[in-house]
């Protein structure tokens, strides 16, 4: 830049130095204000015994140590893993159904579009469907398992049973999403890589492993996040399926701290603050490990 | 030029929207989604505008169960002028929590001390009125007379009778009781009348106030009785609503239901009528306990946030008088808190009357006797036990674990 007109660009290289905090600004703002703040807002509340309507007690860190003490607590804790493990299937059906659908056929979009709608459908109507589906007296399930065992299981009024079937439920989802990522991916397969496999007589499963999922490597990534994520907050279902029962064995994290704080019977807003700072210590293991990688791929790339 | 027209219009608007403040509008919040209560609310705003033709009634109808949640953000954020609720502890933490206006002069000025007396201790905290109750109705157990022909039962005097009914109901196939737990709330009505049955009304309240550990042998009596019917209730009450039990019971595949007289409207709409349905008071079990009722009272209130509390004020006198609570009640087929009201012909209403008339005390159910937290863990806990039995030794330890925690 020459000196003549120094005014202007003095004005130009500050206008480019700042301009893109100015566009920033509103985005951070509205992060600050609803995300960052709220999460330091719930862990104070945490200490505090309230019951959202009256004044304030400081109670320091009893309400974790009363959680210790909580069934519910260890039966939610054990469901979230049990979501957790199970959820995680969602990727190899989602890859497995992106290959099935990964050809050309007349009316292959079609094909494509069904199996994606169970996730445009809200997460509700899923969970209403699913439980209407292994209702008693007039669901199918029920008559299918009675047909083969003799008796009907209303799965979801067995404590046994009714935290699979709500997961059941999510899968449906889930898997359709894993497959839109998977089918992204596989259209952006290098088809010399393919074809040099083919010439090494390379077929199948020795394909897919050594060729085929490497390169989808980042909708894996992706897809376990989201997968991870979907697991750990799963709200919607158990309340419509539900409502954390039979007698709370369904309960996961999120619907504890739900029930104890913000639903009719909650008059406990600290001790719900308790578990949601739980639960966020949980994510933040995963989301750690999550922005780690992607940080290390971005390096390496 | 040009300012001065912009001024004048400016000041114009702001007369305009000042005046549409004043012209009276009402913003009423309810939870009313059921059939038979939105029509009775429709017509009790219809009467009330019809009565005040200056004040216009904005009605903001909530899903019931929804609306449980609901309150306790509008109360804060955004209050209406006139909202819902129900009686006794379960108005108490608004009111604690200043959330409610007293309206006392409310119950003066329209003779409600004399006209809604039956109702006024529950409708009293610290002294003052909180609100105006506006229906209770009686719960007991309502049975399908087709169902008993079927089975060959007669109908029981005492609870001996009940329970060996229901061996025959087994026997034919039927459900003796059926209830819906899904929602937790109708397993504490059996729990209620059990105890009231077992254990009489004193030792209820002093349990639902916790001052009855629950480990006591009497309440392990109640359970132990309960434990005989349990094995007769429908198998997967836990998985359904109560309104997909009433459809059980309509369609004759089970015999009684412990439910409150709101359900009349959902019973006829399954198909049955004033000759198939039948209603009974609940049988004495243990003799000589002085026979205590299910009464829970619904009313409106005004929160302390209102904007238009003079209207509120009309609305709630307007409420409590005695035409529109019969008129309301008998579309309801609930019973008017009014003691000046008419009472229907309607012959569960008639039984119903007769029945808290002549009541040794009403309780006003578990989930409004008891507070919030304790109510929802012993819900928990009586579902369990109707689902799992042998487990009643656990889940009373348990319910001891939380009165302990929550009657500090």
């Amino acid at each position: 830049m020459t000196n003549t007109l120094p005014k202007t660009a003095s004005r130009r290289w500050n206008q480019r130095d700042y301009a893109p905090w100015l566009f920033l600004a509103p985005g951070m703002l509205m992060f600050m204000l609803y995300v960052i703040f709220p999460i330091f807002q719930s862990i104070w509340i945490s200490f505090f015994e309230w019951d959202g309507l009256g004044p304030k007690t400081w109670v320091g860190v009893q309400n974790y140590v009363d959680l210790m003490d909580d069934d519910s607590f260890y039966t939610s804790l054990t469901n979230n893993i049990i979501w957790l493990v199970l959820y995680l299937l969602a990727i190899p059906a989602g890859l497995a159904v992106a290959l099935f659908l990964n050809q050309t056929v007349t009316g292959i979009r079609l094909y494509k579009s069904l199996f994606f709608f169970p996730f445009v459908i809200s997460q509700v109507v899923v969970g209403l469907i699913f439980s209407w589906f292994y209702a008693p007296d007039f669901g199918f399930l029920p008559k299918v398992i009675g047909f083969f065992t003799g008796t009907e299981v209303a799965i979801l009024a067995d404590d046994r049973f009714a935290t699979y079937g709500v997961i059941a439920a999510g899968l449906w989802p889930q898997i359709a999403y894993c497959m839109i990522l998977y089918l992204t991916g596989l259209n952006n397969i290098n088809p010399e890589q393919v074809e040099a496999a083919r010439m090494d007589h390379a077929k199948g499963w020795s394909m897919l492993w050594h060729i085929i999922i490497p390169q989808l490597r980042p909708a894996t990534f992706i897809a376990m996040v989201v997968t991870v994520i979907g697991a750990l907050r799963s709200f919607d279902l158990v309340s419509i399926m539900t409502v954390g029962g039979p007698y709370g064995s369904t309960r996961v994290l999120s619907y504890f701290m739900y029930e104890q704080a913000l639903s009719e019977y909650g008059v406990a807003m600290g001790y719900g603050a308790a578990i949601a700072v739980v639960l966020f210590a949980i994510m933040l293991v995963f989301i750690t490990i999550f922005i780690v990688r992607m940080l290390q791929q971005e390096r390496n790339a | 030029m040009t300012l001065l027209k912009s001024l004048f219009g400016l000041g114009f608007a702001f007369a305009l929207s000042a005046s549409t403040a004043l012209a009276g509008e009402l913003v009423l919040n309810s939870d009313q989604s059921d059939p038979a209560p939105k029509k009775a609310m429709e017509e009790l705003i219809a009467g009330f505008e019809a009565a005040n033709p200056d004040i216009k009634v904005k009605w903001n109808n909530f899903d019931h169960e929804g609306y449980k949640s609901a309150i306790r953000n509008f109360l804060t954020a955004d209050a209406p002028d006139v909202a819902a609720w129900y009686a006794g502890n379960r108005m108490a933490p608004f009111v604690k929590a200043g959330l409610f206006e007293p309206v006392d002069d409310v119950w003066a000025s329209a003779g409600f001390n004399d006209q809604l007396k039956s109702a006024a201790a529950s409708m009293t905290i610290d002294g003052k009125k909180w609100g105006v109750p506006y229906t209770y109705y009686q719960w007991g157990i309502y049975y399908n007379k087709e169902a008993y022909k079927k089975a060959g039962v007669e109908v029981p005097k005492n609870w001996a009778e009940f329970v060996a009914g229901c061996e025959k109901f087994k026997a034919a196939g039927i459900d003796c009781l059926t209830t819906g737990t899904k929602a937790l709330w109708p397993g504490a009505g059996i729990f209620d009348y059990m105890n009231l049955r077992v254990n009489g009304y004193e030792f209820h309240m002093d349990l639902a106030n916790g001052k009855v550990p629950w480990t006591d042998p009497k309440v392990k009596a109640t359970f132990t009785e309960w434990a005989k019917i349990v094995p007769y209730i429908t198998a997967n009450h836990a998985a359904i609503d109560w309104q997909d039990a009433a459809a059980l019971l309509s369609q004759g595949k089970a015999a009684n239901y412990v439910m409150g007289n709101f359900a009349v409207a959902t019973f006829k709409d399954g198909g049955m009528t004033n000759d198939t349905l039948g209603f009974m008071v609940f049988p004495e079990i243990t003799p000589g306990i002085p026979r205590a009722e299910e009464a829970p009272t619904d009313t409106f209130h005004i929160p302390a946030a209102a904007k238009n509390k003079e209207d509120a004020k009309k609305f709630l006198a307007y409420l409590g008088s005695a035409e529109a609570q019969t008129k309301m009640n008998a579309t309801l087929g609930q019973l008017p808190v009014n003691n000046t009201s008419t009472v229907g012909d309607d012959p569960f209403i008639k039984a119903g009357f007769e029945m808290l008339s002549s009541a040794y005390a009403l309780a006003q159910f578990f989930d409004r006797d008891a507070p919030a937290d304790m109510a929802k863990a012993g819900m928990e806990g009586f579902q369990e036990f109707m689902v799992k039995p042998e487990n009643v030794d656990a889940i009373l330890e348990r319910l001891e674990k939380v009165r302990q925690k929550v009657y500090k």
